[in-house]
């Protein structure tokens, strides 16, 4: 088989907890912990989870924004996790990011204009005349008009200045694209016009993307594979129909059945979690989900559950699903 | 008739600004039953909080003016209800929690102390009564080793616990309409679920009023009796939960519920309502979405519609259904 386009494997990102009266490391947070995955070129894979269960952490420390604490990132066949600061830079090219926040993430003090030329600036690329023109083909790719670069991002509506981050991150012709929350500050018919630009654009440009939401019906949507988080771990990763059809994983299954359908007949068993989700400074031992599951075994106390394959493409990490 | 617990009446407000004088909510009609759990459902800047803030009275003044209209609560007119009688109807009859539970917690006292003074100064118990029925409160909404919460300070706790907590206060008086604006949105799912679950068993035990403030489509029908979209100040649509998710008149509610993600019957792309929310102001003469509606005549933006029956107690704001 073809080397992936994109791969990870046993990522980590500890963080540490200083304290104490000397500062010393008194603890540490767990907030990706030996997560695997891959993705091939063109798809969109999707990472859902709960706050704090290290989705958006993963999603930074695969374009080193973080230092990953361990692990290996392959993108294309190179380990960039070893890179040189000054190489990573210029590999960026190729793999771009879009937040959550498109007000943070916009400078208040330039023009459109001047934050889509900014990238070419950073790498160097074209002249004045040239980035002008290459500025308008980005307004345009992402549904603006060229006069809208001359104004500043605070006259730009939610979706709006979401569709600029999005033409900044497109305008070096990168290959992936992590997105991180791109429309949960959007409002849900503004949201809608943002998912089909993100699935237009992906058509045109043949993008890859990482697609991390907490909103599952967005991730069900835009996702070819969907991988589920939990404390920092990856406990079920499937091809969307699957997933979302047959959880396997616990807590898989609750968390999809905690969600609201917008359909007053659709009734459904719900499976209601106990408690809140454990702080990551302090991972139960096993399976970090034994203290909610209602499967519970001897087993998952002392043992962490591995990722492994139980049907074709659908892989979770549970003891149910260990082969007797 | 007589079971009317709230009605709202031609309410408007105004916001006074540099830019003259914007109005945020434009003779909005509503009314709540005992018992009943109304949703209120609309984008950012549809008036939806403004209106549920009016209801208590806390719409900031200036620059916030409630220009006409009455809200009618048992049949007292709480518009011009004085300062002090407001302070007795918020927390004993009438109950708010807001969407973000941090902020509405005084970061400097514990929970016990917050909880025992809306119960002493509403209820006129004692320090150790007080005490009780907080702890029996916040069992009541499932938290934890209550006896020990109540000493703690709202930043030992989770969101979720957080929010319980609020409710717990706003409960703890036995008020007979609770108002909740978005009080899921800063959730998790599951502790969403969590949260619905437990409003819904107030509703159930103790017949309290609901009005949910929400943009979710997905916890209406969870949760509500009827529902009311808003638009740009004004109310669209209205009628029972089923009529409006299943059968929506108005173009706006169509749009919306096109445009969410659904599990079971993917489309390769999603309907979106073309444009912006006008923000206040910008409403112009006519039907409020005309702009951005795909049925759009001569006629809308003229002549704005008025709300119309389309069904039995289903109201739309459409000139198509009429």
């Amino acid at each position: 088989m073809a080397e992936p386009f994109f791969q990870v494997e046993n990522l980590k990102k500890y963080f540490p907890i200083k304290g104490g009266f000397l500062g010393r490391e008194i603890g540490v947070v767990k907030a990706v912990d030996d997560v695997s995955f891959s993705i091939q070129r063109g798809e969109t894979l999707g990472l859902v989870g709960e706050s704090g269960c290290g989705k958006s952490t993963t999603g930074r420390a695969l374009l080193r924004l973080i230092e990953p604490t361990a692990g290996r990132i392959c993108f294309e066949g190179k380990e960039i996790t070893s890179l040189p600061q000054e190489e990573m830079r210029k590999m960026r090219r190729d793999m771009q990011m879009v937040f959550q926040d498109p007000f943070a993430s916009l400078n208040p003090r330039h023009t459109v204009e001047r934050i889509l030329e900014e990238p070419f600036i950073v790498h160097g690329i074209g002249d004045r005349k040239e980035r002008k023109k290459r500025v308008g083909e980005l307004l345009d790719i992402v549904g603006l008009s060229a006069y809208h670069g001359k104004r500043y991002p605070h006259q730009f509506s939610g979706g709006q200045r979401q569709r600029i981050v999005i033409a900044r991150a497109l305008a070096l012709n990168p290959k992936l694209i992590i997105a991180d929350e791109p429309v949960s500050a959007l409002d849900v018919s503004i949201q809608a016009q943002v998912l089909n630009l993100l699935q237009d654009l992906q058509k045109e440009f043949e993008l890859t993307y990482l697609f991390i939401a907490h909103d599952l019906s967005v991730v069900k949507h835009i996702s070819d594979r969907v991988g589920v988080m939990y404390l920092g771990r990856l406990v079920e990763l499937a091809e969307k129909e699957p997933l979302y059809q047959q959880p396997k994983h616990p807590y898989t299954q609750a968390l999809l059945s905690s969600v609201p359908f917008p359909d007053p007949d659709y009734k459904k068993e719900r499976i209601i979690l106990k408690g809140d989700v454990p702080s990551p400074a302090n991972v139960p031992q096993g399976c970090a989900f034994h203290t909610r599951c209602s499967a519970v075994m001897d087993q998952c106390k002392i043992q962490r559950p591995k990722l492994k394959e139980s049907d074709p493409g659908h892989f979770v990490a549970c003891h149910l699903y260990d082969k007797i | 008739m007589t079971d009317k617990l709230l009605e709202v009446i031609g309410l408007r407000i105004h916001f006074l600004t540099d830019q003259g004088d914007i109005p945020a909510v434009d003779e909005i009609d509503l009314e709540i039953e005992k018992g009943e759990i109304l949703g209120i459902v609309g984008e950012s800047g549809c008036g939806k909080s403004v209106t549920s803030l009016s209801i208590m009275k806390l719409v900031p003044s200036p620059p916030g003016k409630i220009v006409e209209g009455a809200i009618m609560f048992k049949g007292e007119n709480l518009i011009s209800a004085s300062e002090r009688r407001m302070r007795e109807i918020r927390g004993n009859e009438i109950a708010m929690i807001f969407q973000e539970p941090m902020t509405s917690l005084n970061p400097v006292y514990t929970i016990g102390n917050q909880m025992r003074e809306t119960i002493k100064l509403h209820r006129g118990y004692d320090r150790k009564r007080a005490n009780q029925h907080a702890i029996e409160m916040l069992r009541k909404v499932g938290i934890p080793r209550p006896e020990q919460i109540i000493n703690e300070y709202p930043h030992q706790l989770s969101g979720g616990m957080r929010q319980r907590v609020m409710i717990a206060m706003a409960m703890s008086c036995d008020p007979e309409l609770l108002i909740a604006d978005e009080p899921t949105t800063a959730l998790d799912v599951t502790i969403q679920a969590q949260i619905l679950d437990l409003m819904r068993g107030l509703n159930r035990d103790h017949g309290t009023a609901i009005m949910i403030i929400t943009h979710d489509l997905g916890v209406v029908a969870e949760l509500c009796d009827r529902v009311i979209v808003m638009y740009a100040g004004k109310v669209v649509e209205q009628g029972n939960v089923g009529a409006i998710l299943k059968k929506p008149q108005h173009p706006y509610t169509k749009g919306l519920i096109q445009s969410i993600p659904h599990w079971n019957n993917q489309r390769e792309r999603l309907y979106s309502i073309p444009g912006n929310v006008p923000s206040p102001g910008e409403w112009g003469t006519g039907c409020r979405f005309a702009p951005r509606c795909e049925f759009l005549m001569k006629k809308c933006l003229k002549q704005p519609p008025e709300l119309k029956e389309v069904g039995p107690a289903h109201h739309s704001r459409c000139w198509l259904s009429s």
